[in-house]
């Protein structure tokens, strides 16, 4: 099991980073996803992994490890309001200069003053 | 007066002037000089204990553990100091009242003087190394803003930034030489510190501290080679020059030399890297001074040479120069800062500072003759003035310098001295009176004259009774520099000894060198050219690295930021201390095998499909469903509920976003370029995988703290659910922050939408739905009941089920946003009343209110309640206040996760209104 994780960690984050490198801002968005689970999961799995131990009292088994899994539950919550906010972010960019592309041109990139 | 409010006076003054904008030059310039005077009484309050030898000290905890402290203690070098800074500080604060012009920003001046007084007694004052770090680095900061206080030159602002340059590049080498220093002693407390001089000394970081500190001490004080900031910091107005870059700033590189004296001193390196660099500085300056045009020129260079003058005498090492050296710090503060003052008024009076174009002034303006040339007269050496006092001491130190050489030199620059004091006399109030000055000059009023008058009566007083003006100051001052008390007694006639006779032959070779025409030019290079040369060498350099790592391309400069991580990590995994990979495995069932396998494949599918928008998102909702499953296998069944309905308002708000966006994007970046990405991708899931991988087989280093959470879980949290208890309860004030982002989030898309509704909409064709599907409809609308009761019952089990606030949240909104997709945004929107902000701000309000709640019962901030409740036909149940900010908690994720879609679906409202919008199909 815990190969099949660690593989897992592994492929999300390769897939995660090539996607991130593209300079497509839907790419970058998915890249950012696959790159939470990647994370999350390695949070989660630094509690060390348990089967049928819910860390909820009460229930038998001994609980696992509660707190990987209260820091990946509020990381969940925060990425999906990164990917919110980076979407409306790529697509106020799109509709407003009619291109997905993330780089910033170089006339951007020079203060006002040093322009020819 | 406590110490630290002595130096927080100033400050205050600062805030006062800003106040009193608005009221008249001298509104502002008298609440400056009423907190300068304040401050000056609160330190005379203080001189006769320490007339007698006791410090005055305020200590006050600041950051403890990193050795910082708030304290300051006033011993004689730092009651010296201190009324220097605020006695020249009162007379300047008159003199620049009647200085500048009614049209000037007064205020902005008296404010930043104010501040650099503050800061400038906080140097003097501070007895902890950190704290007096600040302090010197605001000082530079301070002086920075009066050099380039009319920005509107180019000089003022090319002075400013060498001046900040120049002094912010010592002041860094200073930390560090400081921090050697307090990490070799083991104290930043100075006063502790000036007791470790053995251990200092002996240890084999004493001279790469004693170089850096030297470098923050000669930077700040002109000497060679750093002196030439200083004449190009005469673009400032010259109250400033007359202040800072004469009397007192320019003074915190000998202070601080003086201060750290009883450590460093007395080693073959002080004594010849500080003489040696004190010479050079000494000589040099004095003969630039000569041939020098500009009156505040000369007068730059002349304090230039005296620097180097006073840092020689710390230099020798023995304890009566230490006392020249004091005594020339106090005199040169005072007839310095009478010259720039005298100069000042030449200028102000005449409209020119040129030598060249001066001359005759002795009878257009007697007043300022006479208190000019009494100054330059103490410059020069000549007695009864204080300035052969200190000569005196500085030639019998030299003299008894190992070497005949010091004693030549220390001659060699009172000469020069004689030469260019006198020279400044001869050419601006000597001679005939001249027709041809700018402006037809006279006296100046009162208040010009008054403030170097009474420096210039100080030059007399001192000079005729020195031991009763200033010799219990000076000693106290030597006292604490050499740790030895000091006896001497300062009299103006010493009889008849070497250093009169080099006294006298200094005059003689000065009047000579007066009556040669011109003198000799030093090959000097110019080294503003050589500054600006190097300045821009540096900024080509870090625009050359910039454009380099950022060209505004964010590939490019993520793949530099994988690539630095993975060098990182290699060098993580080849060096020692790898953990034994002796925990055992769980086994894999075959579920989970397939489970593994779709994953992998989705993600790989996904990689190469991306350009594909709608099937990669397909794709990431399927791994995202596995991700779901896995922690559903794991024991974790929160993070599983929560993670696949955050899977769901993710793709659905994805959805919409591909609304607008065209169907594929287009390929953004060549062959070779995609094949490098892929295989720093490689390697960085082969290094992350490969983490993971030796975390989970090894044993944690250390004990886990979830014990304490697991066992207190339901005596302190009231629940049985830990994970939710950990939310609420043990890190509440975590989610709270978490809850306020989140709602942030979303207002920043809320601004977003709104920043893009209100701008000109595009021509793009957009996809917008066409009918709903009435099954869809029906569907939707039947369901939202039964959804709301699921998401009121996992409220409501959270705390001791998995279940809370966030996943309740989700579930609601997943609810909400089926209306929307099944019966289209206008029919809810008109049906809505809810504002969502305001579910964000109550969410936010009521997680706060429940926290505190908590004080009334005299507990910190979130601390939680907890009790049986039992009501009539209910059975008992547990009821714990965090339930009240789980539901805070659940109507900020509600109210942000429908602010989104909310401003997503107003969005393609108004495009799909919008000229040129095509109508598509929703489902297509």
């Amino acid at each position: 099991m815990e190969f099949l994780i660690a593989s897992a960690i592994g492929m999300l984050t390769a897939c995660g980073c090539y996607l991130i490198l593209r300079s497509r801002s839907f790419a970058v968005v998915l890249g950012m996803t696959l790159l939470s689970y990647a994370i999350n999961l390695f949070l989660f799995a630094s509690g060390r992994l348990a089967v049928a131990a819910p860390p909820v009292l009460g229930q038998g088994s001994a609980p696992g490890d509660p707190l990987p899994q209260a820091l990946v539950l509020t990381a969940i919550v925060i990425s999906f309001g990164m990917t919110a906010v980076t979407v409306m972010m790529a697509l106020g960019a799109h509709l407003s200069g009619g291109d997905d592309r993330i780089d910033m041109p170089r006339a951007d990139r020079v203060p006002p003053e040093e322009r020819e | 007066m406590s110490p630290a409010l002595i130096v927080l006076l100033p400050f205050a003054g600062a805030l006062l002037t800003m106040l009193a904008a608005g009221r008249g030059r001298a509104a502002v310039a008298g609440g400056a000089a009423a907190m300068t005077g304040l401050a000056l009484a609160g330190l005379c309050l203080h001189v006769p204990a320490i007339l007698q030898g006791q410090t005055v000290a305020s200590r006050l905890d600041w950051l403890p553990q990193l050795g910082l402290q708030a304290s300051f203690r006033i011993d004689g070098l730092g009651l010296l100091f201190g009324l220097l800074i605020l006695g020249i500080g009162l007379l300047i604060q008159l003199y620049a009242r009647h200085y500048l012009a009614p049209a000037e920003p007064v205020v902005r001046f008296y404010s930043f003087l104010m501040l650099f007084q503050g800061a400038m007694l906080g140097v003097v004052l501070s007895d902890n190394m950190l704290l007096l770090l600040v302090f010197w680095e605001l000082t530079s900061l301070s002086s920075f803003l009066l050099i380039g206080f009319w920005s509107g030159q180019a000089e003022a602002r090319r002075g400013a930034r060498m001046a900040l340059v120049v002094t912010g590049m010592g002041g860094l080498a200073m930390i560090a030489g400081l921090m050697i220093l307090g990490h070799v002693a083991g104290t930043y407390q100075i006063s502790d510190l000036l007791a470790a001089r053995g251990a200092i000394q002996s240890s084999p970081l004493y001279l790469p501290a004693l170089l850096l500190i030297l470098l923050g001490a000669f930077t700040k004080s002109a000497q060679f080679p750093f002196h030439f900031w200083l004449p190009h910091a005469m673009a400032a107005p010259t109250p400033v020059s007359a202040y800072l870059h004469s009397a007192t700033m320019v003074k915190a590189g000998v202070f601080l030399l003086a201060r750290l004296w009883p450590v460093l001193s007395g080693t073959p390196e002080w004594f010849w890297l500080v003489s040696g660099t004190g010479l050079v500085t000494m000589l040099l300056g004095a003969w630039v001074a000569l041939s020098r045009d500009d009156l505040k020129a000369l007068l730059a260079y002349s304090t230039v040479s005296h620097l180097g003058l006073i840092c020689l005498l710390l230099g020798l090492g023995t304890a009566e120069a230490a006392l020249a050296a004091v005594l020339h710090i106090l005199n040169h503060a005072i007839f310095k800062a009478a010259l720039f003052m005298t100069a000042g008024i030449i200028d102000h009076e005449t409209g020119t500072r040129s030598v060249a174009r001066l001359g005759g002034l002795r009878r257009l303006m007697p007043v300022t003759f006479a208190i000019g040339t009494l100054a330059a007269l103490s410059m020069a050496g000549i007695p009864p003035l204080n300035g052969f006092l200190s000569k005196e001491l500085m030639l019998e130190a030299s003299l008894h310098a190992p070497g005949i050489g010091w004693a030549i030199a220390a001659t060699l620059s009172a000469a020069l001295s004689v030469g260019y004091s006198l020279r400044l006399v001869r050419a601006v109030f000597l001679g005939p009176v001249r027709g041809d000055y700018p402006r037809p000059p006279h006296d100046p009023g009162a208040g010009l004259w008054l403030a170097p008058g009474l420096l210039v009566a100080l030059v007399v007083l001192i000079g005729l009774m020195p031991d009763q003006a200033a010799g219990w100051l000076v000693r106290a001052a030597a006292t604490a520099v050499t740790g030895a008390e000091a006896q001497a007694h300062l009299a103006l006639w010493h009889g008849w000894s070497g250093a009169l006779g080099l006294s006298a032959l200094a005059v003689a070779a000065g009047l000579a060198l007066l009556a040669r025409r011109g003198v000799w030019q030093l090959p000097l290079p110019d080294a503003r050219r050589i500054f600006d040369r190097v300045a821009a060498g540096v900024l080509r350099l870090a625009r050359l690295l910039g454009d380099g790592l950022g060209n505004g391309s964010m590939a490019r400069a993520l793949a530099a930021l994988l690539v630095v991580i993975l060098a990182c990590a290699v060098l993580a995994y080849a060096g020692p201390g790898q953990p034994a990979l002796t925990r055992p495995m769980l086994p894999a069932p075959p579920v989970a095998v397939i489970g593994w396998l779709v994953l992998m494949l989705a993600c790989l599918a996904m990689t190469a499909c991306h350009r594909d928008r709608l099937l990669a998102l397909v794709l990431v909702g399927i791994v995202g469903l596995m991700v779901s499953g896995l922690f559903l296998y794991l024991s974790a069944p929160d993070l599983a509920l929560t993670q696949i309905t955050v899977e769901v308002v993710t793709v659905i708000l994805l959805l919409m976003a591909l609304n607008f966006l065209p169907r594929r994007s287009r390929r953004g970046s060549a062959g070779a370029r995609r094949g490098f990405d892929a295989g720093l991708s490689v390697l960085a899931g082969l290094g992350f995988g490969g983490l993971a991988w030796v975390v989970m087989r090894s044993q944690p280093e250390l004990p886990s703290i979830s014990g304490y959470m697991l066992r207190n879980s339901h005596a302190l949290g009231g629940g049985d659910n830990v994970v939710n208890v950990i939310l609420v309860d043990f890190r509440g004030y975590d989610t709270f922050g978490e809850i306020t982002v989140l709602g942030i989030a979303a207002l920043v898309i809320f601004a977003l939408a709104q920043a893009l509704l209100a701008g000109a909409l595009p021509r793009h064709p957009v996809r917008g739905p066409g009918d709903h599907p009435q099954m869809l409809a029906v569907v939707a609308r039947l369901v939202l009941p039964m959804t709301l009761a699921v998401g009121l019952h996992m409220f409501l089990r959270g705390h001791n089920l998995p279940g809370g606030g966030f996943v309740a949240g989700l579930i609601v909104a997943a609810a909400l946003m089926a209306q929307y997709m099944a019966m289209g945004q206008a029919w809810v929107q008109d049906r809505n009343r809810l504002a969502w902000q305001g579910l964000i701000g109550a969410g936010v309000a009521v997680a706060g209110l429940t926290g505190i709640g908590a004080w009334l019962a005299g507990r910190p901030f979130l601390t939680s309640w907890h009790d049986k409740i039992a009501l009539p036909g209910l059975e008992p149940f547990e009821l714990a206040s965090a339930m009240g900010f789980d539901l805070g908690v659940f109507l900020c994720v509600l109210g942000a996760v429908m602010l989104a879609l909310d401003a997503l679906a107003r969005l393609a409202r108004a495009l799909r209104g919008a000229p040129g919008a095509k109508e598509a199909e929703w489902n297509s």
